[in-house]
């Protein structure tokens, strides 16, 4: 087992060169310089003004020796600094050692994906089983239709009208921020109360598109173990339904789920950019979005960067999972 | 995989089985390649697992319910906001909101309105505006200019003290004034400072200054961006240090945390030498989407925020605002234009341009566009102010004018296609205007509309800031813009209209040339005398309307809200929050009364 | 058994589809909106453009059954051309995946070796970037229009039919006419093009028809965050912007467009799923019984 994971986490590495080479070079796509926006249109910009303020951020140099520098540097974690005016280094914004853990953006990012993962997994699971232990029936059929309508509805639409809905005509929730204006004056219990407020809309957003698909798959999964000829036997054995179903089947058509859930780690974090700026979220997603507005070259590289590495992350750990509960791996 | 990603899908799908594997593991789902087919229909177990789900799903709705009373928008509150003892009190807080987030607290060194808002509070400049748009002391009490206009002479107060304790002299200026000439300060405001012949602090209270050249807009000039805390900074390099994000002023607030992403809290400055200001906290907000803000506001989340003209006309109306909150309207020191790219050739003839204006109808861009909020602009100043000449020539909507004009200047329509053309060459046009601003997306839009009606085509192209100034812009690649200006208070505009200023990124980018505005730039810079001033200004401003290298479109009015609860709130032509230290909030309507000192 | 499937497939497909009522709905739908979007000048009721500065954001009424935007634009004129740009993007983005998962999925399955490992190694690490994350990145720096949209689109969605095709060709390539016909010197091209693509495009065309529908969600969300369709064009997406903005006063602007992406996404995906139910061979079982 252990040869094997060395192998897996070898196998990463020229993926992720080659996930830096894709950044950098799209980054170099763009015609203009990101100093333009920290000029504005100020009429009291000189000529010289602004080419001294490019010389500074180093924007003079071959485009060759800028990835290999670049390289160099990430391998420390070090993303360069920021262009925008506070010149703060890239890693600090995403991940803001002066902050405390739960203020810093990716931190952010990540329990919010985290609780929709969590999410999808304990509502899309029942729903899967459910369809396909009934499959044909009516629920089925009413459950194939809602899970094709939350599917094909727009993530950032849906997010609209909940928040017009649950934020403003009921007032139930709270539509934006991570926490209230008096946070620090709530008891321990009013504070976790607080933040799972504000966090309740979001993660249902974020999960929403990911239930539909998992139950599907999930459908889809149980199904096809259940044509298997170890559960007709298990049958024969005259095993009540229920552990039929619920040990041999599930387990079994779980197993291609662990995985799935690894894959499902770069749509959730890709989908974050919409709704954390819809419920003005201050993640990762929300400082990407901005970052490529202003053309802030290394914020968008070291985001886009630390971006596919957790997704190779996600994947590893959905690999290490598979295997782990797979004995047919195991014993390899 | 086609389902499951998040909520936005990824293109195309895969087969239900295989199972994906993207590393190499080849393992397939079901072994056995002789699946026989069971009938599943027979399970009967149908309740357990969608009963425990419907209880589960009740729990949840039970749960927001109770928990979710605390949120309620304030519609039942406070009925009599505003038939309260009126009596100034200290406490409270102001939260306003913001779109953009505060990149630097450290004047000279920001670019972003957002960051000038926060730093303004905290560093005060020598000099600043008065409502009457004269210039009054700040940090300075009084100055003397020599009669030939070149030497200012600043009387620093006594008794200013930083946030540290130790005590403002004229030093601070003058090292706030090396700083910012100095070549490695990434700064974009020096040019006013260049001007300066020589700096001299001959005591601890008077900075003196020394111009080459009479420079009207030089007084002006020593606002807070060259007012620097010495003894803290000095030996440093000014962008590296922490300062940007942990100031150090002498204004009236001082910052106390700063979230990225979330929030910047102020706290009142006790100590400071006009007085404590009343409200004892300034919450700038970030969400970085009017919308939301907008909701934030009436979920009482926000107490100040700017208002877009639907949002003030249309959705504040109602009884639940009219109690809880004020309004106010007052016109931007900034216009919105149409440019032309006066190198092309359909834009060098002036009739051409004249004709355009009679084709455009100013009045509807304000009533579609701005809800009418604002006012047409005949010219590069904001109306009822000195230097606007209210007797310009201006151009209402006439479309037989617009029509006879662009016939005279020999455009047709030859080949019956709708479109004049000209020695073959039909007349279409594309108007570039920046992202982001759904008020000039709109207004070109409607000027697209207004000229296909006498046979002129036009496309719109929307662009990135930075790609619209740098490839288009300043390489001067366009054929027509809508943009806007933010003037200062000075009106000295020579930057703009000067022949001079026409190399690649400086601002005659359309490429003006004028000798006669070139004079009166000239003069109207060089002279302290205001009715001289006038004069050269009005002059230009009829040239201007006469010539129209731009098509001054309007002047939109700010549309700002606030809280009914603050008082003390004076309007006036520089707007509201100049006297934001001297709104204060009666004892009994305190809202945030319950956060720590 | 065999042969008498193989004598009409489309014409098992067709029983097979039909009997799916879902899909068929879905089917139908699809060729009704196609029919919107070609024919959209019959459709609309007025010119798109046309400004009308005193009915600004009207609610809707029987001179504007879907309402109108801030500039006082008809929103069901805007709409049906809007459906054509979705279904135009949906369409060319997705023709592009295809083509470009066609071609590596098939090197990439026949000649195995090293084509197929640095084939596979892009697959991993386009897979590896969260694809909308690539997309706002790449769109920011070279500009949204149209065109690149579409480009966009397709180039960042074309892995799931290589792998597909992969897939297939492996399989397929060992079948025996396959090896007949390279025993009879048949050129590899040959091969590719006639025995072993033809049989794989099912599954292929059952992919590009749920690829439209992810493209049009994909458009959508660039168009809503202003880096897509570029107004005044009208897209579904960008009337949603008005939507959001409006979103207390003009409920409609929201709601209707929201629910054409709905529609046709869901109308699309029930059209494929009940395409794929019908051409999966391991679902013929019991009629054949």
């Amino acid at each position: 087992m252990i040869p094997y994971l060395v192998k897996r986490l070898l196998e990463m590495i020229p993926t992720l060169l080659g996930i830096t080479i894709l950044s950098f070079l799209i980054i170099h796509l763009a015609p203009g310089k990101p100093t333009d926006v920290l000029t504005e249109m100020n009429p009291k910009i000189t000529p010289e003004a602004r080419e001294r303020l490019e010389k500074y951020y180093g924007l003079d140099k071959p485009v060759y020796t800028q990835y290999g520098l670049w390289l160099k540097r990430i391998v420390k974690f070090d993303f360069g600094e920021s262009f925008s005016t506070d010149r703060r280094p890239v890693i600090e914004k995403i991940w803001d050692t002066k902050q405390p853990l739960m203020e810093r953006r990716l931190f952010i990012t990540f329990v919010i994906n985290a609780l929709s993962m969590l999410l999808i997994f304990l509502i899309a699971i029942p729903i899967g089983v459910f369809s396909a232990t009934h499959q044909g029936s009516f629920s089925d059929k009413v459950t194939t239709v809602t899970v094709f309508v939350g599917f094909a509805t727009p993530g950032f639409w849906l997010a609209l009208l909940l928040m017009m809905l649950f934020g403003i005509h009921l007032g139930w929730l709270p539509i934006s921020g991570l926490k209230s204006m008096d946070y620090n004056t709530l008891s321990v219990f009013g504070k976790i109360w607080d933040r799972a407020e504000h966090l309740i809309l979001p993660v249902f957003i974020s999960s929403f598109g990911g239930l539909a698909g998992l139950s599907r798959f999930m459908r889809g999964s149980m199904l096809e173990v259940i044509r298997q000829d170890y559960i007709t036997v298990a049958r024969a054995k005259g095993l009540h339904e229920n552990t039929v179903v619920y040990r041999h089947a599930l387990r079994n058509a779980l197993l291609p789920i662990i995985t799935l859930l690894g894959l499902a780690v770069p749509g959730l974090i890709g989908g974050s950019v919409i709704f954390e700026n819809i419920f003005g979220i201050p993640g990762m997603g929300q400082l990407f979005y901005m970052s490529v507005m202003t053309r802030d070259y290394p914020l968008v590289m070291g985001i886009l960067t630390i971006g596919a590495f957790l997704t190779l992350l996600g994947n590893l750990l959905a690999d290490i999972g598979y295997m782990l509960t797979d004995p047919r791996i195991r014993a390899k | 995989m086609q389902y499951f990603r998040g909520f936005i899908p990824i293109l195309i799908g895969v087969p239900r089985s295989p199972v994906p594997n993207t590393f190499g593991i080849g393992m397939r789902m079901n072994e056995n390649t002789a699946s026989t087919m069971i009938d599943i229909n027979f399970i009967n177990d149908t309740g357990a697992v969608a009963v425990r789900m419907r209880k589960i799903l009740y729990l949840i709705l039970v749960f927001l319910i109770i928990f979710g009373c605390r949120h309620k928008a304030p519609e039942n509150e406070k009925q009599g906001v505003k038939a309260v003892s009126d009596e100034p009190a200290y406490g409270d807080a102001l939260v306003a909101g913001s779109i953009g987030e505060p990149s630097i607290l450290i004047p000279m060194l920001a670019g972003d309105s957002a960051s000038h808002d926060v730093a303004g509070l905290i560093f005060n400049g020598l000099v600043k505006y008065d409502t009457d748009l004269s210039v009054i002391g700040d940090l300075a009490e009084s100055w003397d200019i020599s009669p030939d206009g070149l030497v200012i002479t600043f009387h620093l107060r006594k008794g200013v003290r930083w946030f540290d304790g130790v005590e403002f002299t004229a030093e601070d200026i003058m090292f706030g004034y090396k700083t910012i000439i100095n070549e490695k300060t990434p700064t974009a405001y020096q040019e006013d400072y260049l001007q300066v012949k020589k700096a001299e602090v001959p005591d601890p209270y008077t900075f003196r200054v020394t111009y080459r050249k009479p420079f009207a807009p030089a007084l002006t000039s020593w606002g807070n961006l060259v007012v620097l805390p010495k003894h803290l900074l000095e030996g440093k390099d000014i962008a590296k240090t922490d300062f940007g994000r942990n100031p150090v002023g002498l204004g009236r607030y001082k910052l106390r945390t700063w979230t990225p992403g979330q929030d910047v809290i102020l706290e009142s400055n006790r100590d400071y030498f006009q007085g404590r200001p009343y409200i004892d906290r300034y919450i700038y907000k970030i969400i970085p989407d009017p919308a939301t803000m907008f909701l934030e506001l009436k979920a009482g989340g926000i107490d100040y925020m700017g208002l877009t003209p639907i949002q003030y006309t249309k959705q504040t109306d109602t009884r639940y605002f009219s109690g809880n909150f004020q309004k106010f309207r007052y016109p931007v020191f900034a216009y919105t234009y149409m440019g032309f790219n006066l190198r092309h050739p359909f834009f060098q003839d002036k009739r051409v341009r004249q004709a355009i204006a009679y084709a455009i109808d100013k009045k509807e861009i304000v009533d579609v566009v701005l809800f009418g909020l604002g006012k047409p602009a005949t010219g590069p100043y904001v109306p009822d102010t000195w230097p606007y000449n209210p007797n310009v020539r201006t151009y209402g909507y006439d479309l037989e004018k617009a029509k006879a004009l662009l016939k005279e200047a020999g455009w047709k329509d030859t080949d019956g296609d709708g479109l004049l053309d000209k020695d073959g060459s039909p007349f279409v046009f594309t108007i570039l205007t920046n992202m982001g601003n759904s008020l000039r997306m709109n207004t070109a839009t409607i000027i697209q509309w207004r000229l296909a009606k006498i046979g002129i085509k036009v496309d719109i192209r929307v662009l990135e800031w930075s790609t619209f100034i740098n490839e288009f812009i300043d390489k001067r690649r366009f054929q027509a813009v809508i943009l806007g200006w933010s003037i200062g208070l000075d009106p000295d505009q020579y930057d703009i209209w000067h022949s001079g200023k026409t190399k690649e990124k400086e601002f005659n980018f359309i490429g003006y040339k004028n000798p006669e505005v070139d004079a009166l730039l000239e003069q109207g810079r060089r002279t302290f005398d205001t009715e001289e001033r006038k004069k050269a200004y009005f002059k230009i401003q009829e040239i201007l309307a006469e010539e129209l290298p731009y098509i001054f479109l309007y002047v939109p009015d700010a549309t700002p809200i606030v809280h009914a609860r603050f008082r003390g709130i004076k309007p006036s032509p520089i707007g509201i929050s100049y006297n934001l230290y001297r709104w204060y909030v009666p004892k009994a309507l305190q809202r945030h009364a319950a956060m720590e000192p | 058994m065999n042969g008498r499937m193989k004598k009409s497939p489309l014409k098992m497909y067709w029983k097979r589809l039909r009997q799916n009522k879902l899909a068929f709905i879905g089917g139908v739908m699809v060729l009704v909106l196609f029919l919107v979007a070609a024919f959209a000048s019959i459709f609309s009721p007025y010119d798109p453009n046309e400004i009308d500065r005193h009915n600004i954001l009207n609610p809707p009424s029987f001179t504007h059954p879907l309402g109108t935007d801030e500039l006082g634009r008809d929103i069901m004129s805007r709409m049906v051309w809007g459906s054509r740009i979705s279904l135009a993007v949906g369409f060319v983005a997705v023709g592009i995946a295809t083509l470009i998962g066609i071609l590596l999925g098939s090197l990439a399955g026949y000649y195995g070796g090293w084509a197929e490992r640095i084939i596979m190694r892009f697959i991993d690490i386009m897979l590896s970037i969260p694809t909308f994350f690539l997309i706002l990145a790449v769109i920011a720096f070279i500009g949204p229009s149209i065109w690149n949209i579409m480009v966009i689109i397709g180039l960042t969605s074309w892995m799931g039919v290589a792998r597909l095709v992969r897939a297939e060709f492996l399989t397929l390539k060992e079948r025996e006419y396959v090896l007949a016909a390279r025993a009879l010197g048949v050129s590899d091209l040959m091969i590719i093009l006639k025995h072993i693509m033809v049989n794989s495009m099912a599954p292929v065309f059952v992919s590009a028809i749920l690829g439209v529908a992810s493209a049009i969600l994909v458009e959508s969300a660039l168009s809503f965050l202003g880096l897509g369709v570029q107004p005044p064009t009208p897209s579904w997406g960008n009337i949603l912007t008005s939507g959001k903005d409006n979103i207390e006063i003009a409920w409609w602007l929201s709601v209707f467009p929201g629910l054409a992406i709905l529609i046709t996404v869901m109308s699309y995906n029930l059209f494929g799923e009940g395409l794929r139910d019908a051409i999966d061979p391991r679902l013929w079982g019991t009629e054949e019984q």
